[in-house]
């Protein structure tokens, strides 16, 4: 008798608490899908893909077209992405640069055969370095708060900067 | 334990499930060694020593080459350089040496490196591509091949045109070209070498180059050398006697390097000639940039200036490889290849369909911990309760629910996170999956197991000792739960 009561109650308690539960998930999902990269990755599915494809006007150096995808019209300020396109070409234009530093390498590496590479790394190594991490900083800062994502352009080939476009969950229902 | 030994059997079943049709692991016992990229080159080239060797598929003549510099300089050392080294000066030997080593080094490094090899779209690019051609040419086109599509660019006042390459599905980046003996996309394309082995491409030209001037130098020195030799004991003991007191591979030996010397000074001169104009041999037998085709035309690419032209060809950046030989495979990474059973499950389109999302997951967590709660009240095995109402789903969305009833397993066993991590990431990591190749790599099991940990204490709660602490540990598990 006592055990049936003490059941039933233990299961209104249960029910009781997975019910503040599922509303309180509800509204976790619902705040965190705009922050973090981490809770788009989680939660979002894929809606289409965007490929940034190299500019070869000014030879083979590596750059990317400027112009404005249509497809991120409703996602992104044209400025913004311009800027960000921008500063990459900028960086690549660094890395495969003809100066003085570079000549200094390449004669400094033929003349210790090119093992000096097993201890250090290239000049344009350490660019594309830095070139990641300035990706990993737009997609944090300004891409995945759009639902965004852009690619590292060296992870396919340098042929082009892929940006990933995710469902827009902040105007769905039925959370 | 009843329920202990019920779990781990249906435990097994789950991942059975699961792994049938995705990842490569063939059974939750068997360790899951990571591929790497080489292993899985869609190109016809070699590779040596787990990826840091990467040659073309004849390699015959490059064993020959090595021979015939090996074995002549062998000669050289061993029977003109004691007699030079004391009749003239030991320098000989000595320089005779450095350039030995520096023609052996820069031919290795011209075999064995990357010559700039561009990898295979994607299939996400190879079909915005073809859209894109589509839209440019009208789709009104029939036929299993297209006419070649060509796209043009204007680069320094010159029209060049960019090819598609149907292999590799991408537009050739200007003087790109792809080797037909390699069957890859090849930037800057110089020439396949038969006696390297290789094709000579951006990475490498500046090791070529090096090679075939110290491969001339070298034989021009072995020839002068043996000449002088031969004249010195002629001196000593008249021309004849000479002869016959050194063997008769003095025939050989001039002979090898007399025919050498026309042909490598020979190329050696070519090419200085393609690096002071800034051509590639491709482009130089084609006549692409010749002025007999016209009044106009020009190179694009050339500085200018020949002194500039020799010190970017020689000196300039080197670029990275683009293709990554020894990174790992990530499970969801899009391959040019025909994906394997790994990518079936994780694929882009796989993932859009079968996205178990946030609440289907919800909703049967809330679910099943309800059902859960009851039978367990009275120490039965929760896992009866909750498979009927959701057979019609997908196995994803079965995985979903059967989530919960495995085994809680500990957070540090790997092994048995790897097997949970192929039920667990389809509900919310899949697209997890999806974007980890953008992250640093790392081993495939790993990533999704950060997630998953959260459920995983999530389902201590029917440790069934007693009402109390099944109350006590719900509540701990529904509170970190919420943490996610």
């Amino acid at each position: 008798m006592v055990g049936l009561c003490g059941t039933t109650w233990s299961t209104q308690i249960v029910s009781g608490l997975l019910d503040v539960l599922y509303s309180e998930l509800a509204t976790a999902f619902n705040m965190a899908e705009t922050h973090s990269l981490q809770d788009i990755r989680q939660q979002a599915a894929i809606a289409a893909k965007v490929f940034i494809q190299r500019d070869y006007t000014n030879g083979t150096v590596c750059q990317f077209q400027t112009k404005f995808p249509s497809e991120l019209e409703t996602r992104i300020d044209k400025q913004q992405f311009e800027e960000t396109v921008r500063t990459l070409n900028n960086l690549y234009a660094e890395a495969e640069k003809l100066g003085g530093q570079s000549y200094l390498e390449g004669c400094l590496a033929c003349l210790t055969a090119y093992t000096i590479f097993l201890c250090m790394e290239t000049h344009y190594e350490k660019v594309l370095k830095k070139i990641a991490k300035y990706i990993q900083e737009q997609n944090d800062k300004i891409y995945a708060p759009r639902g965004l994502l852009l690619t590292d352009p060296i992870e396919r080939g340098l042929r082009v900067v892929e940006i990933t476009i995710f469902e827009d969950r902040s105007t769905g229902s039925g959370r | 334990m009843h329920l202990g030994v019920a779990e781990p059997m249906r435990d097994c079943e789950y991942s059975q499930i699961s792994t049938r049709s995705s990842t490569p692991m063939e059974s939750p016992h068997k360790k899951r060694t990571p591929r790497r990229k080489w292993q899985t080159f869609p190109g016809r080239n070699k590779f040596y020593c787990n990826g840091r060797i990467m040659m073309a598929r004849q390699t015959g003549v490059f064993y020959l080459t090595l021979v015939l510099i090996v074995v002549t300089s062998g000669l050289f050392f061993a029977f003109d350089c004691p007699y030079l080294a004391s009749s003239l000066t030991p320098a000989v030997p000595a320089i005779g040496g450095v350039l030995f080593l520096f023609v052996l080094g820069t031919l290795l490094r011209t075999s064995f490196s990357d010559p700039g090899v561009l990898p295979r779209a994607t299939p996400d690019e190879a079909a915005d591509l073809e859209r894109q051609i589509d839209i440019a040419n009208g789709s009104s086109s029939g036929g299993y091949r297209r006419p070649p599509r060509t796209k043009e660019v204007i680069i320094n006042g010159q029209t060049v045109k960019l090819k598609y390459c149907f292999t590799c599905k991408i537009f050739r980046p200007p003087r790109a070209s792809h080797c037909s003996l390699c069957d890859n996309c090849v930037e800057r394309f110089d020439h396949h070498c038969p006696w390297v082995g290789n094709c000579v491409g951006k990475r490498n030209y500046r090791f070529f180059y090096m090679f075939i001037l110290s491969l001339s130098f070298l034989t021009v020195f072995i020839f002068a050398f043996v000449i002088t030799h031969v004249i010195l004991r002629s001196h000593r003991s008249g021309f004849l006697n000479a002869l016959k007191d050194s063997p008769a591979r003095y025939p050989s030996c001039v002979v090898v390097c007399f025919f050498s010397v026309w042909s490598i000074v020979g190329l050696s001169g070519f090419h200085t000639y393609l690096i002071s104009s800034n051509q590639t041999t491709n482009e130089d037998i084609k006549g692409s940039w010749s002025s007999k085709r016209g009044k106009d035309n020009y190179n694009p690419y050339s500085y200018g200036n020949i002194f500039t032209n020799c010190c970017a060809a020689l000196c300039g950046p080197l670029p990275p490889s683009l293709i990554d030989r020894r990174g790992f495979i990530q499970p969801d990474t899009p391959q040019p290849a025909p994906p394997t059973n790994g990518i079936t499950m994780y694929g882009s389109t796989q993932s859009q369909s079968h996205m178990c999302d946030q609440d289907q997951c919800i909703q049967s967590t809330k679910f099943v911990l309800q059902a859960a709660a009851t039978p367990l009240l009275q120490n039965e095995p929760v896992v009866m309760a909750s498979e009927p109402p959701l057979p019609a789903r997908t196995s994803l969305g079965g995985h979903c629910t059967s989530l919960p009833l495995g085994q809680p397993t500990p957070p540090t066993s790997t092994p048995n996170l790897s097997c949970e991590a192929d039920l667990i990431p389809h509900q919310e990591g899949a697209h997890h999956h999806f974007l980890t190749p953008e992250e640093a790599p790392s081993p495939p099991g790993m990533l999704p197991c950060g997630s998953p940990l959260d459920h995983s204490h999530a389902v201590q709660f029917y440790s069934p000792a007693s009402q109390d602490s099944l109350h006590e540990d719900s509540v701990r598990g529904l509170v970190k739960l919420s943490s996610v």
